[in-house]
């Protein structure tokens, strides 16, 4: 039967038709939607971590203990997982286990680029690249067998396109992977240094025949045999390539890409007058041909940053575009992405951006768009959970150099439990005279509302323990913990004014469900009346002055014809944040 | 020989329906398919695009600058935004629709005028609400069914069963509705 199937969800299907029995992942774009199409397999057992280190930890247990088992997870997951996965590769898998790893070319959703084909040069591990869904489904497939085969585990590399792009799938029915025996074997899983000394040795001969298998892989193949003209990709780039070289040259398309398929290499290359290398990021294939003593086109002709989509390709190579319609420009206004109608980071941010002499450290998720106008809170972020810690030691060159400065650090609930928590204990260890905000939405927002361990449900939808945030904060030993409402202005500039006023580090958790979230009926009872009004524009009242605009609400602006604010009640959830900014209170409720 | 259709809007506006339903039918009939959508931060109200390419055997799923044979816009603003990826020759179908962007909201600027005329100086368009005529049949979500009814009719893909299509993909109450909806969008262009 055929599919139409995005990279993710055939991914997902591959992992299924291996016989895998267990996944876990923590939500990451553009990687989230694996895991989640992995939950419509009732025979999988598919979680969401606190982070990519714990889902990987957690599927490698799996994996010694005898059963066929995936992680998922965007590039930047990867370094947080790398601990484990650099020693897994030492110790081997007893059932196969599988890392799969979406990178960003061109930063859609991502604060960087980095190129994680380096992971596994530098784990010594077998790579393969899917360059659309059904490989994405077979090489899942292939990636099971190489980890039980060789003894390793097996990085499998998608990048944005390739996971959100679909094309056509063949189904197939799922293989029967028995499960492994489990058999102690501490000279195998036990890593002391004597035994990991064996295993260095081992991992050496490993890479070798991994090395000559990549000769021989059904997914390293030359086409189009004949031309003078040679193009070496990988990956969606051998899509991008096809497109603007067509039948003109010959590809040697690459799937399995750790190691290199040297032989192979040599014998493409071979009387080829001129050979391009179409890989996005680093030069990876382009110094490995160069070192076998071939010249060719990599990074003197293509950009080393961003995708190499055909546009980019035929620019480089050809100097051309496809012709295009010119026209005006300078009409267009920029669209930024906005805090949502009703998003309860509105209100603390409103109030947050007022404060004057305050550093905001800020984190990745939703709330991350208070840096831009109308709010201008936030100072800068670095990754998940960095807002505690790097907050911590900026308060602390601040009162180094004797400078009056305050630090609010702020981060959301997943992000919290992620490594937000680590933070907090380095804040409160180390006595920070720090602000530490926890937005607690009761959902992972920015990745498309997944679970997490304070929202309640598991990745498939069924009741969880709710791990409560005020009472491990309090468990960690804070002593200053507000719990309030973000959407009540008053109580949030009262409670910013207590915890700035504090000597020792205070915890502020903000709590109000996501506007997008679908509530649970635990939710309904703790929020009731949530999203459930509406406000309107009262213009007698209103005087065009435009503060209520300060709320940055995407469903309010001003009508400049009439000179009077209006709100589009088909966005307008009732949260009065902007009925609470207006001095003219000339924002009210609809009667029903 | 590969076409492309580029549908561009605002996040939350439902273009991802209208591809899904698209792309099926394509397939269905027997095409070789692509479809590229960018998710993730853009959805918080940001452009939005889906790329849809189909033909014997396509190659990249992304449509390229001036690429796209035709450019469906769910946004008045937005079909300018993407013109440059329309070929040369190729048609615009716009929503006349309008959704302001933060700039104009924080009454920074004001939305752009004139634009309507721009695009029609620069390419073969439809405009029409498609807004207003999905509150005409009583239920402003079919907007994108109505949408997709102008793709079917303006790429020539009417031989295709859609009635098959969305009774696989949309809920049975709602059928009705769609279908005629569907029709609409057809009966526009």
């Amino acid at each position: 039967m055929k599919k139409l199937l995005s990279g993710n969800e055939a991914l997902a299907r591959g992992a299924y038709e291996a016989g895998v029995r267990f996944a876990s992942a923590y939500p990451g774009t553009p990687s989230t939607e694996i895991l989640e199409n992995m939950t419509q397999y009732k025979e999988i057992r598919s979680e969401w971590a606190p982070n990519e280190k714990v889902a990987l930890e957690a599927v490698i247990g799996a994996s010694i203990a005898g059963v066929r088992s995936m992680a998922s997870m965007k590039h930047v997951g990867l370094n947080v997982a790398a601990d484990p996965l650099f020693t897994f590769s030492y110790t081997g898998v007893n059932a196969g286990m599988v890392v799969i790893t979406a990178d960003e070319p061109g930063q859609h959703s991502s604060q960087n680029e980095q190129d994680n084909r380096n992971y596994a040069k530098a784990a010594k591990i077998p790579m393969l690249e899917p360059s659309d869904s059904q490989e994405a489904k077979d090489m899942i497939k292939e990636a099971f067998a190489i980890s039980e085969a060789y003894d390793t585990p097996v990085l499998v590399r998608m990048t944005t396109r390739g996971c959100h792009s679909k094309s056509i799938v063949e189904i197939s029915e799922p293989v029967a992977t028995p499960y492994k025996a489990y058999v102690k074997d501490v000279k195998k899983y036990v890593t002391v240094p004597a035994n990991a000394r064996e295993m260095r040795k081992k991992v050496e001969v490993r890479e070798k025949v991994l090395a000559a298998y990549a000769n021989e892989s059904p997914y390293n193949k030359i086409e189009n045999e004949g031309r003078a003209i040679g193009v070496i990709a990988s990956g969606t780039a051998y899509c991008f390539a096809k497109e603007v070289f067509g039948e003109e040259v010959s590809y040697l398309k690459l799937g399995f890409t750790y190691p290199l398929p040297d032989q192979l290499i040599e014998t493409f290359c071979q009387g080829k007058e001129k050979i391009y290398i179409i890989e996005e990021n680093d030069p990876i294939i382009e110094e490995r041909v160069k070192m076998l003593g071939f010249s060719c086109h990599g990074k003197d002709t293509f950009p080393s940053y961003g995708e190499l989509t055909p546009d980019v390709i035929r620019k480089s190579v050809y100097g051309t575009e496809l012709p295009v319609i010119e026209y005006d420009q300078t009409k267009i206004i920029q669209r930024p992405p906005t805090l949502c109608a009703g998003c309860p980071h509105r209100g603390f941010f409103y109030e947050l951006g007022k404060r004057k002499n305050v550093m905001v450290a800020g984190d990745i998720g939703c709330y991350t768009l208070a840096f831009a106008e109308p709010y201008n809170a936030m100072d800068f972020n670095i990754c998940m959970g960095a807002s505690f810690s790097a907050g911590h030691g900026a308060k602390l060159a601040f009162d180094l150099k004797g400078e009056d400065k305050r630090v609010v650090s702020v981060l959301g609930d997943s992000t919290f439990f992620h490594t937000g928590i680590n933070s907090l204990i380095e804040v409160l260890y180390n006595n920070s005279r720090t602000v530490n905000v926890i937005l607690d939405n009761r959902i992972t927002g920015m990745t498309g509302h997944q679970e997490n361990p304070g929202s309640g449900k598991h990745a498939n939808g069924t009741e969880a323990p709710i791990i409560d945030i005020e009472t491990v904060v309090r468990a960690l030993g804070a002593k200053h913990v507000a719990v309030i409402n973000p959407n009540d202005l008053a109580k949030v500039k009262e409670t910013l004014d207590w915890a700035l006023s504090l000597d020792e580090p205070s915890v502020i958790i903000t709590k109000w469900p996501c506007v997008l979230k679908k509530m649970s009926s635990l939710d309904q009872e703790q929020f009731a009346g949530a999203f459930k009004t509406k406000y309107r524009v009262d213009s007698e009242l209103c005087i065009g002055c435009k503060l209520c605009t300060k709320a940055g609400c995407p469903a309010l602006s001003v009508n400049p014809d009439i000179k009077k604010a209006e709100i589009d009640r088909t966005q307008c959830v009732g949260c009065q944040v902007c009925a609470q900014v207006c001095a003219k209170k000339a924002i009210v409720k609809e009667e029903n | 020989m590969t076409k492309s259709i580029m549908l561009v809007g605002v996040g939350g506006q439902g273009t991802i329906l209208a591809s899904k339903l698209l792309t099926q039918g394509l397939m269905e009939a027997g095409y070789d398919v692509k479809m590229n959508e960018i998710h993730g931060m853009s959805q918080r109200g940001g452009a939005v695009s889906s790329h849809i390419r189909f033909g014997d055997n396509v190659a990249s799923p992304v449509i390229e600058k001036g690429g796209a044979d035709i450019l469906v816009s769910f946004e008045l603003m937005e079909a300018l935004r993407w013109l440059g990826y329309l070929k040369v020759g190729g048609k615009i179908v716009v929503n006349n629709y309008q959704m302001n962007p933060m700039p104009v909201v924080m009454g920074k600027c004001s939305y752009p005028e004139g634009i309507l005329e721009e695009l029609q100086q620069k390419a073969p368009t439809s405009a029409f609400n498609a807004m207003a005529e999905a509150q005409k049949l009583g239920n402003p979500k079919v907007m994108n069914v109505i949408l997709l009814g102008t793709i079917i009719k303006l790429m020539n893909l009417e031989d295709i069963n859609w009635k098959k299509i969305m009774e696989e993909n949309v809920k049975s109450a709602f059928m009705e509705l769609n279908l005629k909806a569907l029709e609409i969008g057809k009966a526009l262009v």
